[in-house]
């Protein structure tokens, strides 16, 4: 497959909006997890809240997808130029020839849960103001970025779990290959609601501390919320100092529902298959972006997994310790902080470790490390066992 | 403006009055034949025991329409992606989660929050096939049909490997039922492939357009199309119930349509 231009992207979690305050949070290894109180929630967790979201008014002609996880693509679309990028590349290929490919787990489920604590009490139904169809319902974080950027070609969202927006990178590697389109608006919006706190917490999965990766005391993860927007074109030449995506790899556990298969099988799969798409070798790879859950089998599955392609040596971290778990968001989230590691020739080190874990082996970093790398490759791994590995280079002179 | 082909090797059709493909195809090619009979789904015997009994009806659908599509074609499963695509997911689950985060105590059990992904069809028809292929669930909320048919097509021009296509609408129930878009059950598969093989029952090919679609002869058809989003498939279903070489229009997004033209 050909590589992808990556020029302009841009991420909005509980590090803050838009690059600066991102970079800012990675060089000074800050958190952005706190324990605080969000909506009604009783649970005893840590959160990565993005701050502001309530006060977010959407556009005057967008008000019918008024819900928390549309305010956060908003917010998000409208940090470092992204729009006006958006804009430029649609005067040049045409609007219906850029697709929009969002990844999420929940959309704006967080409308239905409030709504259902409204319901008539003689005949159960729904306060009239709520619409499932722009809020609730999967699609609508597409249909909301595709009327807001006023695009016209092909859309939809992508929804496995926590692999949902590293496979937005697939399709748009994909329809543009097969000239389809000649760019794609990708990226992921997930945002805090009941849903995925009471559920992974029934699972016995949720830390009550900021969240552990790769640690021996790990014990969970922590939810965050999060949105991260890339812009991807066809790229008829790569020049020096241009990032790409230059390899997607995606495999299936075919192992259980909720738990990964123990040995990282379908991890290493979809390492391998990015490593294949570019025919790079392992030890190519300057950094690896981690899922790092920090729930005890996420993390031990996926470091046998990436023991097995990589060895021992290549530099890795997690930055859940940062963000928070951004679920459905992640997969974009993580692929915009390899991006910034490509760019400013600095490999984020994680927070929240204190020991790492004796029994895992690879080379989890606890520090930044000033260091040029030309390929970083990212994971993400979903309920269901949806795997996604992405691999983003940088053209070096 | 790009046109992508493909061959279909197996479909598979459960709905109302669509009692599997042997039966639908019979009853498309007479239209005014149709009957709305309750739904009826075979059993997914594929499945350990202990799995088969935390699916939901939505799952259900969406394996039953699944293997009726493999199994007509000479495709092995382990080679074949999956594109598993629909507006809402199990909407009973959903409601049942609703429900309890309204309630006091807000207990939600494990299963029902694993179940609640929307790619638990993928999920399980990994754990029935053990096939490691990749896999990806899509919604487009009433686009869920043209979306997963760009997609697979998209899918097989990229890796020339087959690719097998399932989409899938469930109604909610009450209260959410009023306000979303699917009033019955509607499952479609395809299994699709990159070349034409002894299997094959059609080709198409696949273009986007902005010419209107097609609907349906029939007012209750008709309905069915309009009202439940993988019925926009009814289209290309009843022109491959008689396969003619002919070209038509799918539905997908507002002035953004899918043109396929068959080759028998």
């Amino acid at each position: 497959m050909q590589p992808l231009l990556i020029k302009t992207f841009t991420t909005t979690t509980a590090l803050g909006r838009g690059l600066t305050d991102t970079l800012n949070a990675l060089r000074a290894q800050r958190s952005g997890l706190h324990a605080h109180s969000w909506e009604t929630v009783d649970l005893s967790t840590c959160l990565g809240e993005v701050e502001g979201l309530d006060a977010v008014t959407l556009r005057a002609d967008m008000q019918a997808f008024d819900c928390r996880n549309n305010r956060l693509a908003q917010l998000a679309l409208e940090q470092d130029g992204f729009m006006q990028s958006v804009q430029t590349a649609a005067e040049r290929y045409g609007r219906q020839r850029i697709g929009v490919f969002l990844g999420s787990s929940t959309s704006g489920i967080l409308s239905s849960e409030q709504a259902y604590r409204q319901r008539d009490p003689v005949t159960g139904v729904l306060p009239a103001s709520h619409s499932y169809r722009h809020t609730h319902n999967m699609f609508s974080v597409a249909d909301f970025v595709r009327h807001y950027a006023d695009l016209q070609g092909p859309a939809y969202v992508v929804s496995t779990a926590c692999s949902s927006s590293a496979k937005v990178f697939g399709i748009a590697q994909r329809m543009i290959g097969c000239g389809l389109i000649d760019a794609a608006v990708v990226g992921g919006v997930d945002s805090l609601c009941l849903t995925t706190l009471y559920g992974f917490n029934s699972l016995q999965l949720v830390s009550s501390r900021p969240c552990m990766p790769f640690d021996a005391q790990r014990d969970g993860i922590s939810i965050g919320e999060g949105a991260a927007f890339i812009l991807l074109e066809r790229a008829n030449q790569v020049l020096a100092g241009d990032l790409v995506l230059s390899g997607v790899g995606e495999s299936s556990d075919a192992h259980h529902m909720s738990s990964p298969h123990p040995e990282g099988r379908g991890a290493r799969l979809a390492m391998q298959a990015a490593l294949d798409m570019v025919g790079l070798q392992p030890q190519s790879i300057g950094y690896i972006n981690l899922h790092g859950t920090a729930t005890p089998s996420n993390d031990a599955a996926e470091d046998v997994g990436v023991t097995a392609v990589f060895g021992t040596s290549t530099p890795c971290s997690s930055t859940k310790g940062h963000t928070g778990h951004t679920l459905g968001a992640a997969g974009a989230v993580e692929a915009v902080i390899c991006a910034l590691a490509l760019r400013h020739d600095f490999l984020p080190g994680g927070v929240g470790t204190r020991t790492p874990d004796p029994r895992l082996h690879c080379n989890y970093l606890l520090t930044n490390q000033e260091q040029a790398i030309t390929h970083a490759l990212s994971n993400s791994f979903g309920f269901g066992g949806s795997n996604c590995s992405l691999l983003f280079s940088r053209k070096r002179a | 403006m790009t046109a992508l082909q493909v061959f279909v090797d197996g479909i598979g059709l459960y709905a109302p009055g669509f009692d599997g493909w042997a039966h639908a195809r019979a009853v498309l090619a007479a239209p005014q034949t149709y009957r709305a009979t309750p739904l009826e789904l075979p059993s997914i015997d594929s499945l350990p025991a202990a799995e088969r009994r935390r699916l939901g009806m939505a799952v259900k659908l969406a394996m039953s329409v699944a293997y009726d599509a493999a199994k007509q074609s000479s495709s092995d499963l382990q080679n074949v992606g999956t594109v598993f695509s629909s507006s809402a997911g199990d909407g009973d689950n959903c409601h049942q989660i609703m429900e309890a985060l309204a309630s006091t105590d807000r207990a939600i059990s494990p299963t029902r929050f694993h179940n609640s992904v929307h790619n638990a069809a993928a999920g399980y028809w990994g754990i029935a096939t053990g096939s490691q292929q990749p896999s990806i669930s899509l919604s487009a909320h009433d686009a869920g049909f043209g979306a997963a048919l760009l997609e697979a097509t998209s899918q097989i021009h990229s890796n020339a490997q087959p690719c097998l296509m399932v989409t899938f609408d469930t109604p909610y129930p009450a209260p959410l039922r009023t306000l979303s878009n699917t009033t019955h059950a509607f499952g479609v598969a395809l299994l699709l492939t990159p070349r034409r093989s002894a299997s094959t029952l059609c080709g198409l090919t696949l273009s986007l357009t902005q010419t209107s679609f097609h609907t349906m002869p029939t007012p209750e058809l008709e309905a069915m199309r309009s009202n439940v989003p993988a019925a926009r498939a009814l289209p290309l279903l009843a022109a491959l119930a008689v396969p003619q070489p002919r070209t038509l229009v799918i539905e997908y997004l507002h002035e953004l349509n899918l043109s396929i033209t068959l080759q028998p």
